[in-house]
């Protein structure tokens, strides 16, 4: 009887598992197993040179890791926290209006069908010294004589390539909360009001709760896509001034494409690993008991 | 309640500034792809644009005194077959895989599905590196295959979701009742049930198509030639160290955007419904 349920499930699930199995087990399995070898693509034997821990130990005497990795924390701690708080907002502002919601929406959709290259691309052209409108914009209203640089000194650099990520995500959650405003029932709402709370009061403790689920679902769906932050990066600076903008997911690249040292640079995309897979897995199991909590009080 | 004239006036305000943020950095390039690009580089600043195609002249090579062009329609259709092939395939494997998930009990369930998101995890960066050791071996680099491969594996797990959801809202009872009338379980599943939840089942394609579509981190490593090349990792052709084609790389840009633009749009109500519901009644 155990043998027939099962059946169905894994011939429906057997093509999912493979194509899994073939594109990404078999090649964390690889990763995973290089990352003890001295493997350096200009020298294919070198594979099979088994060192240990050495490339995870250097690596983490590395300052250079170290500030990659950090700022790849900071990064996406405060991309993700930026996102939420404007996407509240803006999906807040949004239910306020009562006519043409519908063409706002679909404006909202707009940052999310660009290719996050596209995006990188989109901001270098805009913050560039010699062409771009930001520059041009303000040197013709008077507001600098000489034209800034942004994306070639360390600290703008920065907050350009944040502004990129805030313009290409913030949508989503944007969307999501509004999905979840415009599904919020009507009635403890006024009975909230007729109970004589104020508006903070009612958004702190009936709205935002109810929203709860919905801000987890964004976050969740959110940090699944956080590596693509890479492909806005690699065409805006690729990790340039001087390494200033480096995160995790250019130095991976530059150092086991260009520099070739595929060991070495396996070992980085196995902690960079675990760090999304953190991430996704304390916003999924937030979602879960937010969820459980929604179930029991409705 | 009651609102103010002010609040409505600060509400306009509001929205008409985010509108603007939005807008204006995607319709500046658009704009600039038909500029000349003397007006582009001027300094001081030309305001008023003059339009024109000789941007994209210039990338089909028609212009022989700007320079060769870029083998654009090579891009193209490299970017169709791999984005249409990846999303038909994952389609007919997620729905698959989503129908088992709504409609079947088994073991560790729950389990399977958590591990199938975590795969989609995975930074395409940190993918790469090992996909790229492992292709060059099988000959799979610069392939169309291969990247369709590689697609195909990145949107399973999230089009899994998403008719996970779909099927869910189709009611249990009807393909119960086609059952009981004599269907078999692949008739009450292609007649009934696939049916009810094609709407769903298209926002789930066009989902996948996007994703192939503008991926650039797998792309641009395990694609060499025109051979393979996408128009993401082609949009790299317009720079060298020292100079970037700003005007032929807002017209290649273009040409991205547009598809992409026209499918979000038929997408958009039902992408929102599937992701809300698939992930709140759990």
């Amino acid at each position: 009887m155990r043998r027939a349920r099962w059946a169905v499930p894994l011939f429906l699930l057997l093509p999912a598992f493979v194509v899994i199995a073939a594109v990404v087990l078999l090649p964390l399995a690889v990763s995973f197993l290089s990352s003890f070898t001295a493997y350096n693509m200009t020298r294919p034997s070198s594979l099979y040179r088994w060192i240990g821990w050495r490339n995870y130990r250097r690596l983490l005497e590395d300052a250079t890791f170290w500030w990659a990795f950090g700022r790849t924390v900071v990064f996406l701690t405060v991309a993700l926290n930026l996102e939420l708080l404007l996407g509240l907002g803006l999906a807040m502002l949004i239910a306020q209006v009562t006519r043409g919601q519908r063409l706002l929406r679909t404006v909202l959709m707009f940052p999310m069908m660009f290719s996050p290259v596209l995006v990188g691309f989109q901001f270098n052209f805009l913050l560039n010294d010699n062409v771009g409108l930001l520059d041009n914009t303000l040197l013709q209203l008077g507001l600098i004589r000489q034209p800034i640089a942004w994306l070639v000194n360390g600290a703008t650099a920065n907050l350009s390539i944040l502004a990129g990520e805030v313009w290409m995500s913030t949508s989503v959650f944007a969307i999501l909360l509004l999905a979840g405003l415009l599904a919020l029932p009507r009635d403890p709402i006024e009975a909230a009001r007729v109970d004589g709370c104020n508006a903070w009061q009612t958004f702190r403790y009936i709205t935002l709760p109810f929203l709860m689920p919905f801000i987890y679902i964004a976050m969740t769906i959110r940090s699944l896509d956080v590596g693509r932050a890479y492909d806005m990066v690699r065409i805006m600076t690729n990790g340039g001034p001087a390494g200033r903008t480096e995160l995790v997911w250019t130095l991976m690249a530059t150092t086991g494409f260009q520099n070739a040292q595929m060991g070495s640079a396996n070992a980085m995309a196995y902690l960079s690993i675990i760090l999304s897979i953190a991430f996704t897995f304390y916003f999924a199991r937030k979602l879960s008991a937010a969820r459980v909590a929604l179930g029991e009080a409705a | 309640m009651k609102r103010t004239r002010l609040q409505s006036a600060l509400v306009g305000i509001g929205v008409t500034l985010v509108m603007v943020v939005i807008l204006l950095p995607g319709l500046w390039i658009m704009l600039t792809a038909f500029r000349p690009n003397v007006e582009v580089m001027a300094r001081p600043p030309v305001w008023i644009p003059t339009l024109t195609l000789e941007n994209f002249a210039a990338m089909l090579g028609l212009r022989p005194d700007v320079g060769l062009g870029q083998p654009v329609g090579h891009y193209i259709r490299n970017s169709l077959i791999v984005s249409l092939t990846s999303t038909l395939l994952a389609l007919a494997i997620g729905t698959a895989g989503g129908y088992a998930f709504a409609r079947h009990r088994f073991r560790a369930k729950g389990a399977l599905f958590i591990g199938l998101m975590l795969t989609r995890t995975i930074p395409g960066v940190a993918l790469s590196l090992p996909l790229f050791i492992l292709w060059s071996r099988l000959g799979l680099i610069d392939t169309l295959p291969g990247l369709i491969l590689v697609y195909l594996a990145l949107n399973v797990p999230f089009t899994i979701w998403l008719t996970d959801g779909f099927f869910r809202q189709v009611p249990v009872e009807l393909a119960q009742a086609a059952r009981i009338d004599g269907a078999t379980g692949w008739q009450a599943f292609w007649a009934v049930e696939f049916p009810l939840a094609r709407a769903g089942l298209a926002s789930a394609a066009i989902f996948a198509f996007l994703t192939s579509w503008n991926e650039y981190a797998l792309a641009s490593q395990l694609t060499r030639s025109v051979a393979s090349k996408t128009l993401t990792v082609g949009l790299m052709d317009y720079t060298s160290q020292f100079t970037i084609d700003w005007v032929g790389m807002c017209a290649l840009a273009l040409i991205i955007i547009v598809p992409a633009f026209a499918l979000t749009f038929i997408v958009q109500r039902h992408l929102i419904a599937g992701l809300t519901f698939g992930g709140v009644k759990g």
